[in-house]
């Protein structure tokens, strides 16, 4: 499907999501409460089939921490953002999409470990490359006391 | 340990003829510091659990304190093998957030430094796979060939591993004048030296009885997993970015995507290999049509990007590799992100290897071709 296309097939399906044509890709804005759903239904309605998830980011904005899944199909080779805001900054928790996409599993562990994000119902939610000591380094108000020199 | 009572709790029942082995952080065999936490019965691989961090870095943290440029010099840190796809994953995110189109020279010689590059960890690879196994011949003959590759790196940019030859815009430096012809010197003796390494290792007894139908990774879990590269390729899982997505000046070469529907690691290993003829084959075609040009645009001296989130995907040595940055319009990035392949074909590793024997592991993870850098960034 083209960018327009597929839009055009999302705005239908997803009736509470915000669909839009970004930069390269179309984008997919769901509510936090709906993203499990949403997740299964972009993988297993046949139109969209979206079964390989390539990229998982958490970015760290001034009033929310955003949850980035880029997505494509291997079938009709199309590829779409799927964006999840957390209501809380301070304590952020979203749903697993582990049981929909396995390699979620890990990156998501990457995602808690960096950022601290708590994600429902993973079944293995530990810190990954630090230790339980650290704070999170990629949120934005992390400071380093011991390692960074302020200039 | 609490990892160690961990994987005994969630274990069904406490098995008392099971133990657990820590295969690393220092082990021969995963070439870099990883650790593996071995479930096992007697010698039969039950459960594995990687642990990742040894070398973490923080190169995305600190990508958000460096200008565009300054981040590049990272890139060729974590996946030191694939160093210049890396670097040239970053200048293109860059470009197409600028909209610069780069002179049709610059496109070639990325191109070619890209195939190079994929051929030199290969032969590296090569060296280290039949290392694993016992054979230690691999290793001379591998890296006797990949010093070549590495001298042309040397004479085009000065660095033989940590490139950082492309720049956004362009290119570093032009090309040395000697580079065609040591490049096209190179692929005439390489390919009279490719058949040795089928001679040396792949009809080898052993290579075969332990690498066939060994460490079988399904197409299913394969796309679940988001397993690529030659990795993915050998379970049919057709994941060539330079087909799919093509950058620089693949749509210009004709070449295949190599696939295999075995799934085992000597599909793996035989893909790797036929890999090698691709690329020599895409580099015969560029090596002697490199346009006359300018090998950079003129780009300001402060690079900022507009407000907005960039994505640029390319195909590294181990799978694919991708960028994600996110920017405010300030000269460093708000965030960047990098996708390493190596970091899914990991944990892909207790699908292939349990219900196997513990060297076989070895031989399994050697398929799969890890750099840790490029896992803990």
């Amino acid at each position: 499907m083209t960018n327009e296309e597929l839009q055009a097939c999302l705005t239908g399906e997803f009736t509470n999501a915000e669909v839009k044509i970004g930069k390269q890709y179309v984008e997919i804005l769901v509510q936090a409460d709906e993203l499990h759903d949403a997740a299964v239904k972009l993988s297993t309605l046949p139109l969209l089939s979206f079964d390989y998830l390539f990229c998982l980011s958490g970015v760290d904005y001034p009033e929310k921490i955003q949850i980035v899944y880029h997505l494509e199909s291997t079938k009709h080779r199309h590829t779409v953002v799927l964006k999840v805001n957390t209501a809380d900054r301070v304590d952020p928790v979203v749903d697993t999409v582990s049981d929909v996409w396995q390699t979620a599993k890990y990156h998501e562990r990457e995602v808690y470990d960096l950022l601290g994000v708590k994600f429902n119902n993973h079944t293995d939610l530990r810190r990954l490359f630090l230790d339980d000591s650290w704070g999170f380094p990629l949120r934005k108000d992390y400071k380093d006391e011991v390692r960074i020199v302020e200039r | 340990m609490s990892e160690t009572k961990e994987i005994i709790i969630s274990s069904d029942k406490i098995h008392t003829d099971q133990y657990l082995v820590n295969m690393g952080p220092q082990h021969p065999s995963t070439h870099g510091v990883l650790r593996l936490l071995v479930r096992l019965e007697g010698e039969i691989v039950h459960h594995i659990q990687p642990h990742v961090g040894y070398i973490h870095s923080g190169i995305e943290k600190m990508c958000e304190s460096l200008s565009y440029p300054q981040v590049i010099h990272l890139t060729d840190r974590m996946d030191y093998l694939s160093a210049h796809m890396n670097n040239e994953a970053v200048c293109l995110c860059v470009e197409n957030a600028l909209q610069v189109e780069v002179p049709d020279r610059v496109k070639y010689v990325r191109t070619i430094m890209d195939e190079l590059t994929r051929l030199a960890s290969h032969q590296l690879w090569w060296c280290v796979m039949g290392m694993d196994l016992g054979a230690l011949t691999t290793f001379f003959y591998g890296l006797r060939d990949r010093e070549h590759i590495l001298d042309i790196f040397e004479e085009t940019c000065g660095a033989r591993m940590t490139l950082n030859y492309s720049v956004p815009g362009g290119v570093m430096f032009d090309i040395h004048p000697n580079f065609q012809k040591r490049v096209k010197a190179f692929i005439t003796e390489f390919r009279k030296k490719l058949p040795e390494y089928d001679q040396l290792l792949t009809g080898n007894v052993i290579f075969q009885e332990r690498t066939n139908d060994i460490g079988y990774l399904s197409l299913e879990d394969a796309i679940a997993w988001g397993v690529t590269g030659p990795s993915g390729r050998g379970s049919g899982f057709s994941c060539d970015v330079r087909k799919h997505n093509p950058y620089s000046a693949y749509p210009l070469v004709q070449f295949e995507e190599k696939l295999d529907t075995r799934g085992d690691s000597f599909a793996r290993y035989r893909l790797r290999i036929e890999e090698m003829h691709e690329s020599l084959h895409i580099i015969e075609q560029l090596i002697d049509n490199i346009p006359e040009g300018d090998y950079a645009v003129k780009m300001k001296g402060v690079v900022k990007l507009p407000e907005g989130e960039f994505y640029q995907r390319v195909e590294s040595a181990r799978g694919e590799f991708g960028v994600y940055i996110v920017s405010d319009g300030k000269k460093n990035p708000y965030r960047v992100k990098f996708r390493s392949p190596g970091f899914s074909n990991l944990f892909a590793l207790n699908k292939m290897a349990a219900g196997h024997k513990i060297a076989d592991l070895v031989a399994i993870m050697s398929t799969l071709d890890l750099v840790i850098p490029d896992i803990d960034r």
